[in-house]
């Protein structure tokens, strides 16, 4: 099992939602971040005082899927989240060593 | 068309034929003539000034509550918005009490004597001395309205920092010992500055620019120093939280603003009209004036910058209000939104104060600004009310070849700044000594919302 962790932009998660759904991924845990990496942030003034906004609000996308389907995941992600300009975002992959159903103690990629 | 010509023949008929036991003669006739005309008048004057009080109380709340409470942070809103509305509670039972009295009450050129304490013969009696054509509880009411928006102001210049028992306290003492003489002074009868009703130094102050804006104005920078900065003040982020609440908050303000310029003139009549367009005209012009300055001065026009220009505008032209034509207006706007914008972003950060919503920047220097005007633009052509003993109209600003009177609205606008500073300083020592002034670090850094109140203002997972 591998979990799968994007950073994307906030507006595109109506898009990556509905990409990922298509191809039967329906387990997912969104989280409303803020970060930067390459993409600088910008400037705001109020009365002539200046504030340099560094951390940039985003949306982190968390799911565990099967070995044999990350790869496709990552493809879907990839294309529904690219506008192409900086700050689209990161995808990051690790290994998992169990999951577990709380409901049943189901165990392995059948409690994904 | 035949039947309405029927119809008006069968009414006159109707009154042709009322009996009348004993037939009246023409004094009797006059008389209630006479007595019905003042009736009108009465009621339409009336009707306007209960309309204009109505509107100054939505100045402070929500109209200034919204202003301030959007520009501080989010955990500081609701301590914010609170100092405004405490106030509309807390005035009005000074002012029942003996505010009132203190400020219009016949007594020495400094405070009104004692006689209207408890509002005692406060009626539907005109007091032909300030407004003969309504209540003088109407009047009353109206005054009441000032006396709550101004201490309000100043809570721009201590905000996200005082503890609230000492705003309590600092504003309880504030509006007896500053504002309630302070109008007096400026509208009471005898009072030192009244250029109306027999004062020795006249001013012309027609709603305010020294008694609300200087006086809270300049105050507002005495609480900034004394009180010192916020923690993290300048270097920490300090963004208001939100410029929607603000903006809602100052479009309020514009509309109050008829109330409170307008609604000086006490009756609706051709001079409130003349007030309400110099008020509107110099909010217009002085929006142009902060949006153009910071185009070119920060490369962007700023919603805030916009909404604080249209306040800069309203606050300088609120003496001149009833007094200007309405080109001076735009002049006296575009000057104050220029002025207050570099108020703000230039001479803040040189001295360094942490005047945190700009309470001086914009009340102090705005109000300043507007009461040297007036002296200049002032003419009798817009406001014949100052007249000699032989009833011959008197000219009063520059305009009008008075140059005096710029003299006299310095004297005025000095003796304005003195006071508050001098109230301010004694005030703000006494709550020190007693209650204190500051919340301590903790609480500062927790915010006003939980640590002064128990609340939050935004609770968006409940």
């Amino acid at each position: 099992m591998k979990k799968i962790e994007a950073v994307i932009q906030p507006f595109k998660l109506e898009e990556v939602k509905e990409a990922l759904k298509n191809i039967g991924i329906d387990g997912m845990t969104v989280i409303e971040v803020r970060g930067h990496g390459r993409q600088k942030g910008h400037k705001e003034v109020y009365r002539g005082q200046e504030y340099q906004v560094d951390l940039l609000p985003k949306v982190k996308l968390e799911m565990v899927v099967p070995s044999s389907r990350a790869d496709e995941v990552v493809k879907t992600l990839v294309t529904a989240a690219r506008t192409g300009k900086i700050g689209d975002g990161k995808i990051f992959i690790t290994e998992i060593a169990e999951a577990i159903r709380i409901r049943n103690d189901e165990r392995g990629e059948t409690a994904l | 068309m035949s039947s309405l010509f029927l119809l008006c023949l069968s009414a006159a008929a109707v009154f042709a034929q009322a009996p009348q036991a004993v037939p009246l003669t023409i004094d009797q006739k006059l008389a209630a003539l006479d007595a019905a005309t003042k009736a009108a008048q009465s009621a339409g004057d009336n009707a306007w000034m209960l309309v204009s009080s109505a509107l100054v109380l939505m100045m402070t709340g929500p109209g200034l509550a919204l202003f301030y409470g959007g520009l501080v942070r989010r955990k500081n809103v609701l301590g914010t918005m609170m100092q405004s509305f405490i106030l509309m509670a807390v005035v009005t039972v000074l002012w029942a009490l003996f505010g009132y009295s203190i400020a219009f009450g016949e007594g020495s050129p400094y405070f009104g004597d004692l006689r209207y304490v408890f509002l005692e013969g406060v009626g539907s009696a005109p007091n032909a001395d300030y407004a003969g054509t309504i209540p003088q509880a109407t009047f009353m009411v109206y005054q009441l309205m000032f006396a709550i928006i101004t201490p309000a102001l100043i809570s721009g210049a201590f905000a996200e920092r005082m503890k609230f028992s000492a705003m309590l306290l600092f504003t309880v003492l504030w509006t007896t010992i500053v504002y309630f003489p302070m109008a007096h002074m400026v509208w009471g009868k005898g009072g030192l500055l009244n250029a109306f009703l027999g004062g020795r130094i006249p001013c012309l102050d027609f709603a305010g620019g020294t008694v609300v804006h200087i006086t809270s104005g300049v105050s507002a920078l005495v609480c900034a120093i004394y009180m010192g900065k916020r923690e993290g003040y300048p270097h920490e982020a300090m963004k208001p939280h939100s410029m929607v609440l603000s903006f809602i908050g100052a479009c309020m303000l514009w509309v109050g603003w008829f109330g409170f310029n307008a609604g000086s003139a006490l009756g609706a009549s051709g001079l409130a009209t003349s007030a309400f367009i110099a008020t509107h005209f110099a909010a217009a012009a002085a929006t142009i004036g902060w949006v153009v300055a910071e185009w070119i001065g920060h490369g962007k026009p700023s919603v805030l910058g916009g909404i604080s220009g249209a306040v800069a505008g309203l606050v300088a032209i609120t003496p001149a209000s009833g007094f200007v034509k309405p080109f001076p207006a735009f002049a006296i706007g575009l000057a104050a939104g220029v002025l207050c914008y570099l108020m703000v972003t230039k001479v803040k950060a040189r001295f360094g104060y942490d005047d945190t919503l700009d309470a001086f920047g914009v009340h102090g220097a705005g109000g300043t600004l507007g009461a040297i005007l007036t002296g200049i633009f002032a003419t009798s052509a817009i406001n014949d009310g100052l007249k000699d003993a032989a009833g011959k109209v008197q000219p009063l600003g520059l305009v009008d070849g008075n140059g005096q009177q710029v003299i006299n609205q310095l004297i005025g606008t000095g003796i304005s700044w003195a006071i508050a500073i001098v109230g301010s300083l004694v005030i703000l020592k006494v709550v020190d000594m007693t209650v204190g002034l500051r919340v301590d670090k903790d609480q500062e850094t927790v915010g006003l919302d939980l640590s002064m109140h128990g609340e939050e203002g935004y609770n968006l997972d409940s």
